[in-house]
């Protein structure tokens, strides 16, 4: 006995690796992904998806709505979200829609199919809408549609229309 | 450069091309660094370099993939899409083999001077397609050429004998070489002297087909990379406050509590560039916050204090400017400009049995554009790397050369994706912003504003006052047409003579000149020191409301059918010389107006229960006519339906054509329902998005019936603008008659709830 006792007695390792505490932080889950937001609290979370972790899909939007991400399934503006409020939500941007497999969500396919892009710009938004629309309403109406917070200089949204209708038909290719 | 082409001669030496196909002078590696698929593969070889100073557009690799650069920044247009297929076609190429990369700004040394290597390099003035028309289609059959002098020495058949087909080129007794088996040896082959010539149009695949957006994948799962999303590692985010008035000053600071930001590197004070013509300075004086991050630096912004100093401009208001219009247009003074005077309208007038005026008002518009002002600039002791959203990246690259004294080819410009441009980015206001700022703290530096500034400080679309009269005969024939228009033009500092001016604000050739033998146009310049420029639509798009809600007038006062009036006013088909040496064809015109008229039930347009309105117009060769009807449920208006016809000539991508169409339609009619710039003691008084409110969804009609006219005897004519002028005519003539009032004030919701 008194020789295993010897054999785990602790030391220090050669090799200079000090342990360190975990820096206290905010945890969060986006697109699946855990992280930890060490800076400041009052960061949105936009700038923390764009300047941070480089997720550039989430657009600085003005009032377009191309800021908006999934959080807890909810569409929300992603610059009006500080971090301090995200400990340990789980947010979805336009980057995480798609399988791991890479398949695109009905949605995502939808747009293609009826090519509802003009410049691209606000087109994650939409997305983002279209998505927690679907879900609350899985046969949206037009008057559902009216009620989108989404805007488009481009004049995108008679295409987005029947992009978010086909979606809703379940008539997207799936690829 | 356009006299080159014509001539069909080439320049380039075989020894120069080689070396293009080595990699060595690669003009085309800029594209390549930006290649957009995910699994874009690299391309082995390249064809061409530069024939008549334009660059090189195709490369194939031994599998047979195909890149093509595209060339004109896409602000949403489809011009990525639409102009590597016009390439394609004429390469007979597998168009799901094919990917696209943006080729940025090609540029080379020619003797300290540019030489602008892809040719014209402008997105969103609907002058794309007309050019690749005329020089991309060639680049195409180039390549396809070499394509089967390969096939012809391999298979040992002259090359006549031999015809490509989707990425082949087939043997007569049936042999196939891929292009991809063909690529190196092809790349060995000496360019002709004469370029081979293009298809003949039986023989299009891809062209007058339909193809979505060639992003379309990367842009529904976030891949798709704008300029704002670009990064340096050691970048600093530069964020400004402007002066209030493009020429006021900066009276004090205090950026104490700026700097104490956590992140915040510096405070620096730009000024615009004394002599420059707009849009190549800073647009105003600002104060800009350098900081790590993009958070950082708006906190710091916001804790900037500054008191600014008005300038000249300091008493300026929108409301006085158009009283200024008003006044020139009633008063008895010459003006500015007699732009067109065809017979003798006041003769005409003397002898009239009738006479209608009505004057019409437009607000000032800004561009409002979704991506934000932005710019990457990264500055080494002899090169400049830009990433920009620019419509005209060879106007970028004057404004980085003048700021920098590099050499032409010393400055990269790469122009990914644009989240809009609207003419905006004609300018380059922020590129030199930027560029000062990166010179002044020795760094990389992202300049980002925010879309409230977009809206402060913009070269905004003037607003204008028209006033027409227009007298008939006893048969009721319109005998002449006096129209006067005052505005501030938005050719003002920029280089342009006195005399051509006028030229933003009014076409000589609108509807009716031409049609009306006595037809007289005035134009009045309105003095003021708001920036001006470039407007999506402009200047079809403040005259065609005027011009078709007038139309509209005639039509009420003679208690005739509108559509009748038109169609009389037209007359047979026939085609009209054009003072820009173009055609209107009235013929063309005609037929657009009766298809929408068609469509939404025309005949019915006493008695429908819901207001019909049409309009039409012609641009550039162009013809697009709109009908809508819409509904009053108490002071809501209902747009119910839309359709609009247009003819362009030859389409290259009809799905393209059909988003675009339906797109400007929506865009002229959230232009016409709610917007307008106003200006007080020299202020931009619509601060954020909210006060300058975008359609939305609810206020948009649910879908726009998109009628094209195939017309593939005519070359392609530019579209990208070309729904925007009848929309909102359309609609105030419907509004019209639902309501029997009529809105001759822009925006129309407003000047309608008013009237109601």
């Amino acid at each position: 006995m008194a020789l295993a006792q010897d054999l785990i007695t602790p030391a220090a390792p050669a090799s200079g690796i000090v342990p360190e505490k975990v820096r206290d932080g905010i945890d969060l889950e986006i697109n699946g992904e855990h992280y930890r937001h060490t800076g400041d609290p009052q960061m949105p979370l936009l700038w923390f998806l764009r300047d941070v972790l480089r997720l550039t899909g989430t657009k600085y939007a003005g009032e377009t709505g191309a800021d908006l991400v999934l959080l807890n399934d909810k569409a929300v503006s992603a610059i009006t979200l500080p971090m301090a409020k995200l400990a340990d939500k789980s947010v979805t941007t336009v980057e995480g829609l798609a399988a791991n497999d890479g398949g695109l969500h009905p949605v995502q396919q939808a747009f293609i199919d009826e090519d509802a892009i003009g410049c691209g710009y606000c087109t994650p938004g939409w997305l983002i809408a279209a998505v927690d629309l679907l879900k609350r309403k899985p046969h949206p109406g037009d008057d559902d549609l009216d009620q989108l917070p989404n805007l488009c200089r481009c004049g995108c949204q008679t295409r987005v229309r029947r992009a978010i209708k086909r979606a809703a038909a379940g008539k997207a290719d799936q690829v | 450069m356009r006299g080159d082409i014509t001539h069909d001669k080439l320049r380039l030496s075989r020894r120069r091309f080689l070396q293009v196909l080595a990699g060595g002078a690669g003009v085309l590696m800029i594209g390549i660094r930006t290649a957009r698929a995910d699994n874009a593969p690299l391309p082995a070889a390249l064809f061409g370099d530069n024939f008549y100073d334009l660059g090189a557009f195709v490369r194939i690799d031994s599998d047979g993939n195909v890149l093509i650069g595209a060339r004109d920044p896409d602000t949403g247009t489809g011009v990525a899409t639409s102009l590597p297929r016009i390439i394609a076609d004429e390469l007979d190429a597998d168009w799901t083999r094919v990917s696209v990369v943006p080729l940025g700004l090609g540029v080379s040394d020619n003797n300290g001077q540019p030489r602008w290597t892809y040719g014209r390099q402008i997105g969103g003035t609907g002058g794309s397609i007309p050019a690749a028309w005329n020089d991309l289609r060639k680049m195409g059959a180039l390549a396809r050429w070499l394509l089967l002098q390969a096939a012809a020495r391999q298979l040992g058949v002259q090359a006549d004998r031999l015809h490509c087909e989707s990425g082949t080129v087939i043997a007569p007794d049936g042999r196939r070489l891929s292009y991809g088996s063909l690529a190196e040896s092809a790349g060995k082959i000496a360019p002709p002297d004469q370029l081979p010539p293009v298809k003949t149009p039986d023989r299009y695949r891809l062209i007058g087909q339909p193809a979505g957006d060639i992003d379309a994948r990367g842009i529904v799962t976030g891949q798709t990379q704008f300029a704002i999303d670009h990064f340096y590692g050691d970048a600093l985010v530069a964020v400004l406050v402007h002066c209030p008035w493009p020429d006021g000053s900066l009276a004090n600071i205090d950026f104490t509590d700026a700097m104490a930001v956590k992140g915040v590197v510096k405070v620096l004070m730009l000024k615009p560039e004394p002599g420059q013509a707009l849009g190549n300075t800073a647009i105003a004086p600002a104060v800009a916050v350098l900081a790590e991050d993009t958070w950082s630096a708006l906190q710091g912004r916001q804790k900037l204090k500054l008191e600014w100093k008005p300038g000249a401009s300091g008493s300026e208001s929108s409301a006085a400017l158009e009283q200024q219009g008003e006044t020139l247009l009633n008063g008895k003074t010459d003006p500015t400009m007699r732009v067109r005077n065809d017979g003798d309208v006041d003769a005409a007038g003397k002898k009239a049995a009738r006479r209608v005026q009505a004057t019409y008002y437009q607000p000032w518009l800004a561009h409002a554009v979704a991506e934000p002002m932005n710019c990457l600039v990264r500055l080494d002791k002899d090169h400049a790397s830009v990433v920009v959203p620019t419509q005209a990246p060879q106007k970028a690259w004057a404004v980085v050369q003048r700021l920098t004294g590099l050499g032409p080819d010393q400055i990269e410009i790469k122009v990914p994706r644009i989240g809009g441009g609207y003419g905006r980015r004609l300018d380059h206001d922020y590129v030199a912003e930027a560029v000062m700022l990166a010179k002044a703290v020795d760094k990389p530096v992202r300049l980002l504003w925010t879309h409230g500034q977009d809206l402060e400080h913009d070269y905004y679309c003037s607003g204008s006052v028209h006033q027409l009269s227009a007298t008939m005969d006893r048969k009721r024939q319109l005998t002449g047409w006096n129209q006067r228009m005052a505005s501030a033009s938005a050719l003002v500092r920029r280089s342009v003579p006195d005399n051509r001016l006028w030229t933003s604000e009014l076409d000589a050739d609108q509807i009716p000149a031409a049609l009306i033998p006595n037809y007289r146009s005035d134009w009045y310049a309105v003095n003021s020191s708001i920036p001006r420029g470039p407007m999506r639509g402009m200047p079809y798009l403040s005259n065609a409301f005027a011009v078709q809600s007038f139309i509209d007038e005639i039509a009420q006062s003679m208690k005739e059918d509108p559509l009748d009036t038109q169609l009389r006013l037209l007359g047979p088909a026939r085609q009209l010389s054009l003072s820009t040496g173009g055609v209107l064809d009235t013929g063309r015109l005609t037929h657009v107006l009766k298809l929408v008229a068609d469509r939404i039930g025309w005949k019915n347009w006493l008695h429908s229960v819901n207001g019909l309105g049409i309009a039409c117009w012609h641009v550039n060769g162009a013809y697009v006519a709109h009908a809508i009807e819409v509904a009053m449920q108490g002071e809501k208006l209902i747009i119910q339906r839309v359709v609009c016809a247009v003819d362009v000539g030859r389409v290259i991508n009809p799905q393209g054509l059909e988003g675009q169409i339906a797109g400007a339609t929506l865009d002229g009619l959230s232009n016409a329902l709610n917007l307008a710039i106003t200006f007080k003691d020299g202020q931009i008084q619509q601060h954020h998005p909210k006060d300058y409110p975008l359609a939305t969804m609810a206020q948009l009609p649910n879908a726009v019936e998109v009628i094209i006219v195939p017309n593939d005897d005519l070359p392609p004519a530019g579209a990208s603008f070309l729904a925007m002028p009848t929309a909102a005519p359309a609609l105030a003539n419907a509004v019209f008659r639902a309501t029997a009032v009529r809105v001759r004030r822009l925006p129309l919701m407003k000047e309608l709830l008013r009237l109601l």
